[in-house]
């Protein structure tokens, strides 16, 4: 049976992480503890969805043996004690990504933050939120900017708005090791320019975007910035003060936490001024027959029951994750990513994408194997116990870029030992020879 | 190797991966009844265009072009090879029998003597997330020839 680490085992000295501390940190995952196909789970597969630690389970079990009431609603002691932990949960939040509380609201995931994000923008180009929303507004002439190596949550939602409001949709291409190309945004990022929205970290090519530099170039055209965080805020340390942006959207289930609950970030000046998507309970201040005053954000965003165990348990998985160190746990994925990229790039008849060896990437790669399909590469590696993502990844445009239908991916997370990585390119390299491709 | 994998992926599968026949559109003979179809795993992004030529009530031929994973690309093939010449009855008849064995979970045994090459899909039925693949040309075949005028 795992064991539970007691808290100095998550606190040791300033050092970085090493396979002996990572064998601790496996203690609290009860998950990588078993056999799959009758060898040991490596598990490579935390860029969709990570595993829990066991304060993360407990935290939701303990609240529904314990807490489990409405928010926000109700005089009684076990909803003044739901209540408390849902709040404590989103003050967990505000610490790690180093926000105020009300710029941060709960949603169910990533996706669901950014779908939220541009139906209020639709919202107020109908109108909606009066004159304080009309920053928000899109219409024709107007242009949305995107990126070609989005994932399909950061790029249909603007689809759908442009064509809901007549804006167009416009997009900076990914030059061939997969970075953005800047001198190309200069020209597409322009007065037209309402907003930009853009993934921090890439999910299939593991380059990490220029914020900065980004947010500077909106900046000159007075547009709004949307982070999709998804893959930066679980793996490095991520200030969305320092970074500028606007909004910023991430995931509960890709950083420790649990599936069904996510966060949107927004600045409390834009948030309180931009009309709520969904409404109804909870969200509202004076309701007559005819209309309704809503609450200031966050609550005006947060319709309904919410997801009172899931952001309890983000909470929890956010303080673990600071009690590790996200600088650390940074390092060492990046010394992860850098053994699976040098070592895949050493195996025959691979073809990496994404930055090559040397070149900073955050810790997942993924590669195509000429003459073996991805689901094929997926299922060898499956019988040896390895668990990786096979597919596009939910990004069809970049992969169309790449001249690839689909590629494998392997992505780390702070639990993955250098033994991770090594046992899953050995299994690689046998991959051809299995398959009789030369 | 573990006997698992090389169950699932069975030298037939293998071969015919690589030497796919029937690969390749053909134009329908002039005056023969043909049908078309278009079957895509969003999954995986696997695809087939599979196009049938029936002469009265028997499948006179199979072509497709597609692209996908070797179980979808060697099930297309073996399906070619099966399928051309039989009667358009027997060959609808045939897909519910493969498509009965590969929902089965590994409970029903692919009769040999009926789907000869195709059995060897068999253990394909044991991993559900790679039935979709082995059945993409079947469930094309069947709309071609029911679309066939």
């Amino acid at each position: 049976m795992p064991v539970v680490s007691t808290p100095e085992t998550l606190k040791p000295a300033a050092g970085p992480i090493d396979n002996a501390e990572v064998l601790r940190i496996r203690n609290d995952f009860p998950i990588l503890d078993q056999h799959v196909n009758g060898r040991p789970l490596v598990y490579l597969d935390s860029g969709a969805t990570s595993q829990n630690p066991l304060s993360v389970i407990e935290a939701e079990q303990e609240f529904y043996e314990q807490r489990n009431s409405a928010v926000h609603r109700g005089a009684h002691t076990l909803a003044v004690a739901a209540t408390d932990v849902f709040e404590d949960a989103r003050t967990a939040i505000t610490g790690f990504v180093n926000a105020a509380p009300d710029e941060i609201v709960w949603t169910s995931n990533a996706t669901e933050a950014l779908n939220l994000l541009t139906y209020s923008f639709s919202n107020a180009s109908a109108g909606r939120g009066g004159a304080a929303a009309r920053r928000f507004t899109l219409g024709e002439g107007d242009e949305i900017v995107v990126t070609e190596m989005e994932h399909h949550a950061n790029l249909i939602p603007w689809q759908e708005l442009a064509a809901r409001t007549g804006a167009t949709l416009r997009w900076i291409p990914v030059d061939d090791a997969g970075a953005l190309r800047l001198d190309e945004a200069e020209q597409i990022i322009g007065p037209r320019t309402k907003v930009l929205s853009f993934t921090h970290a890439s999910n299939v090519l593991g380059t990490i975007n220029p914020v900065s530099e980004l947010v500077t170039m909106a900046r000159l055209h007075g547009a709004l910035v949307v982070l999709d965080a998804c893959q930066s805020v679980p793996h490095l340390p991520v200030d969305v003060k320092a970074l500028d942006v606007d909004f910023a959207a991430f995931s509960g289930h890709k950083m420790l936490g649990p599936t069904g609950i996510g966060v949107l970030y927004g600045k409390s000046e834009l948030l309180n001024a931009l009309p709520p998507f969904l409404t109804g309970g909870s969200m509202i201040t004076t309701v007559t027959m005819d209309k309704a005053e809503y609450l200031p954000a966050p609550q005006r965003f947060e319709a309904g029951t919410q997801r009172i165990s899931q952001a309890m348990a983000l909470g929890t998985a956010a303080n673990y994750l600071q009690e590790t160190g996200m600088d650390r746990i940074h390092a060492w994925e990046m010394e992860l990513g850098q053994r699976l990229v040098s070592g895949l790039e050493a195996i025959e008849g691979i073809h990496v994408v994404g930055p090559p060896s040397g070149v900073e990437r955050i810790g997942l790669a993924a590669f195509d194997v000429a003459g073996v399909h991805s689901h094929d590469v997926g299922q060898f590696l499956d019988d040896k116990g390895i668990a990786v993502r096979v597919g596009h990844h939910c990004a069809q445009p970049l992969h169309r870029r790449l001249g690839l239908v689909s590629t494998t991916r392997a992505s780390t997370y702070l639990y993955n030992t250098t033994d991770d990585v090594d046992a899953f390119l050995d299994a690689v390299a046998g991959v051809r020879p299995f398959f009789g491709v030369k | 190797m573990s006997s698992d994998l090389e169950q699932l992926y069975q030298q037939i599968i293998l071969d015919h991966a690589k030497t796919r026949h029937g690969e390749g559109l053909q134009d329908a003979p002039a005056g023969a009844a043909a049908g078309e179809s278009h079957q895509l795993n969003p999954t995986c992004g696997d695809e087939i265009t599979l196009r049938a030529v029936l002469g009265g009530e028997t499948l006179e031929g199979v072509s497709w072009e597609g692209q996908g994973c070797s179980i979808s690309m060697a099930s297309a093939s073996v399906l070619t090879d099966l399928m051309a010449g039989m009667p358009r009855n027997e060959a609808l008849s045939l897909v519910e029998n493969f498509r009965e064995v590969m929902r089965s979970r590994g409970t029903v045994e692919a009769d040999e003597e009926v789907l000869g090459d195709a059995a060897a899909f068999s253990g394909v039925s044991r991993y559900p997330a790679r039935v979709k693949c082995a059945m993409l040309a079947w469930v094309a075949l069947e709309e071609a020839v029911l679309a066939a005028q």
